[in-house]
């Protein structure tokens, strides 16, 4: 019942609910302070350094780690992404047929690609495929299997926003440019797919970001020296030396291309934004 | 029916066409001729079919019954090539349907080299004439989002007429623009008409059907109801229900509240 008269008789307590509001705010604010000054006092600093961050062993990981294993995993990404958008816009395509079998195909493809673990997709070709079609090699050896396995997980993913973008064009704009002597096809090519690139961009990049990481996956592939990416890199080099320090360096080499393309995400969405308004 | 045929067949004959969505029978029964060079206004209350019918003449809609034929060929055969007809009939949208990625000159362009197969630049040459044509060549290289209503409903013609096409259909041309815009876009299809071009304008602007059109088709109710001359339909309706209609819309502040009868089904003349 107090609930109730605080309600009707707010005045009475002495403070406004603004000032209650702000009361409340800063006392979180100061638990958030605490927790974190008490965690990163308890920490083992020194040990974590010593694990860590050892100057001289970062120093010995380069020019490899920028030149072999960062090029390794961009190349993989890219590699992946082409596959995926490709693969995808068919299956988007697909998904939106008329034909019957086309859709269900298309349904089914994404819900089990959706599904599993890109782990398993990687163990998949790299084991099934070999013993499913003996003798033929997958062009372009570790990169040509990489490209495969992270593109037909992505393009699950992509099918759905590339599916999404293409309704998000307004129906006036098949209908102008059927109107005009467009055939279906090439009214999708010339005037609908355009624009719904242009509203997927910000979805998509963030695929190439998930993409980005997921290319660790390769490790289960069994790669040579030289086809080595960043975690496979910094792994090895850190069982080498017994230090972890090589981890920290290609989490961090991860984190040189995330974070500029999270901001350029950030600023193509708020792009979209103001072009909506 | 007075279909005024100036040369030869009716540039859009329209037999006996009916269009259902599900349960909802839009047209009933719709016969309309248009001869070539004629300009017809279809006038009628909202939900009255107007603008099915316009949309059934380039088979953006998909009739039901009956048969359409544009400058003799019959879009109602299944095995035309409806592509290649409607290169011939222009299509003018309420709501302008520009490509908002191109710029003008490209919306007037990318049909004519995709679709015509017109090298570059004789798609440019006709780009630039017809932009004149509605008096934008100033806006050449500017994005549709940068422009007026009006001036984007203009861009749309030109896009249209670029076309070459033989018929000109306008699905409420103006009912989207703010008032002051709508004098240039029926200044813009006037001189159209004074061309001769066939034009079949679905629309609300009463001073544009009576002088600028050779007939006016009322239609209520998925029929025709009237169709005549201007200065008989607009000026001296026969049929009650076109009274009403016109009475509604030339002073709404005078229209009374009533029950739901107008959208009840007569027969037509």
């Amino acid at each position: 019942m107090t609930d109730t008269d605080a309600v009707v008789q707010p005045r009475k307590k002495g403070l406004t609910r603004r000032q209650k509001r702000s009361l409340s705010r800063g006392a979180q604010y100061v638990v958030f302070v605490a927790a974190v000054i008490a965690f990163a006092v308890s920490a083992d600093w020194g040990r974590l350094k010593n694990q860590f961050a050892q100057a001289d062993i970062a120093e010995q990981m380069f020019p490899d780690v920028i030149t072999l294993a960062l090029k390794n995993t961009v190349l993989y990404t890219l590699s992946g992404f082409a596959v995926g958008l490709v693969l995808g816009m068919v299956i988007a395509l697909m998904r939106l047929s008329s034909v019957g079998p086309y859709r269900w195909f298309a349904g089914v493809y994404i819900e089990i690609f959706r599904g599993l673990p890109a782990l398993l997709i990687f163990i998949f070709i790299g084991v099934a495929v070999p013993l499913a079609f003996p003798g033929t090699e997958i062009v372009g050896g570790t990169y040509g299997k990489v490209a495969l396995a992270l593109g037909l997980v992505a393009a699950a993913y992509m099918a759905e926003t590339i599916r999404a973008g293409i309704q998000a064009v307004p129906k006036g704009q098949m209908e102008a440019a059927r109107s005009l002597g467009f055939s279906p096809a090439r009214a999708m090519v010339s005037i609908i797919i355009p624009q719904a690139f242009r509203i997927i961009l910000p979805p998509l990049t963030n695929e190439l970001v998930l993409l980005f990481k997921d290319s660790s996956l390769v490790l289960f592939l069994g790669v040579t020296l030289e086809e080595r990416e960043l975690s496979k890199y910094g792994r090895d080099l850190a069982s080498t030396t017994a230090n972890s320090t090589p981890i920290l360096v290609a989490g961090l080499c991860y984190l040189l291309v995330t974070i500029p393309l999270g901001f350029v995400v950030r600023r193509m969405e708020a792009k979209a934004q103001e072009a909506v308004k | 029916m007075t279909a005024k045929t100036l040369g030869g067949h009716p540039e859009i004959q329209v037999r006996a066409l009916h269009k259902s969505f599900g349960d909802n029978e839009v047209l009933k029964g719709i016969d309309l001729e248009i001869g070539r060079g004629e300009v017809v206004c279809v006038i009628g209350p909202s939900g009255s079919g107007k603008s099915t019918l316009l949309r059934c003449v380039n088979l953006l809609e998909e009739p039901t019954k009956g048969q359409v034929f544009v400058g003799g060929t019959e879009l109602t055969d299944p095995d035309v090539d409806i592509d290649a007809v409607r290169r011939r009939i222009g299509m003018v949208f309420q709501q302008f349907n520009l490509f908002p990625h191109l710029t003008v000159t490209e919306n007037l362009t990318l049909p004519q080299r995709r679709v015509l197969r017109r090298g570059k630049a004789e798609a440019a040459r006709v780009a630039a004439e017809n932009l004149e044509r509605v008096g934008l060549a100033e806006k050449a290289d500017a994005y549709p989002s940068s422009l007026s209503g009006g001036q984007q409903q203009r861009v749309a013609i030109a896009r249209s007429l670029s076309m070459g096409p033989e018929v000109m259909l306008f699905d409420e041309p103006t009912s989207a623009l703010d008032p002051e815009l709508v004098g240039d876009v029926l200044a813009v299809m006037r001189r159209l008409a004074q061309e001769g071009m066939t034009m079949m304008v679905v629309t609300h602007e009463m001073t544009f059907a009576r002088e600028v059109a050779d007939r006016v088709v009322f239609m209520d109710g998925g029929v025709i109801v009237e169709d005549g001359v201007p200065a008989r339909v607009i000026g001296a309706p026969r049929h009650e229900r076109t009274r009403h209609f016109l009475s509604r819309l030339l002073d709404p502040a005078m229209a009374e509240v009533e029950e739901e009868t107008s959208n009840q089904v007569g027969g037509s003349d």
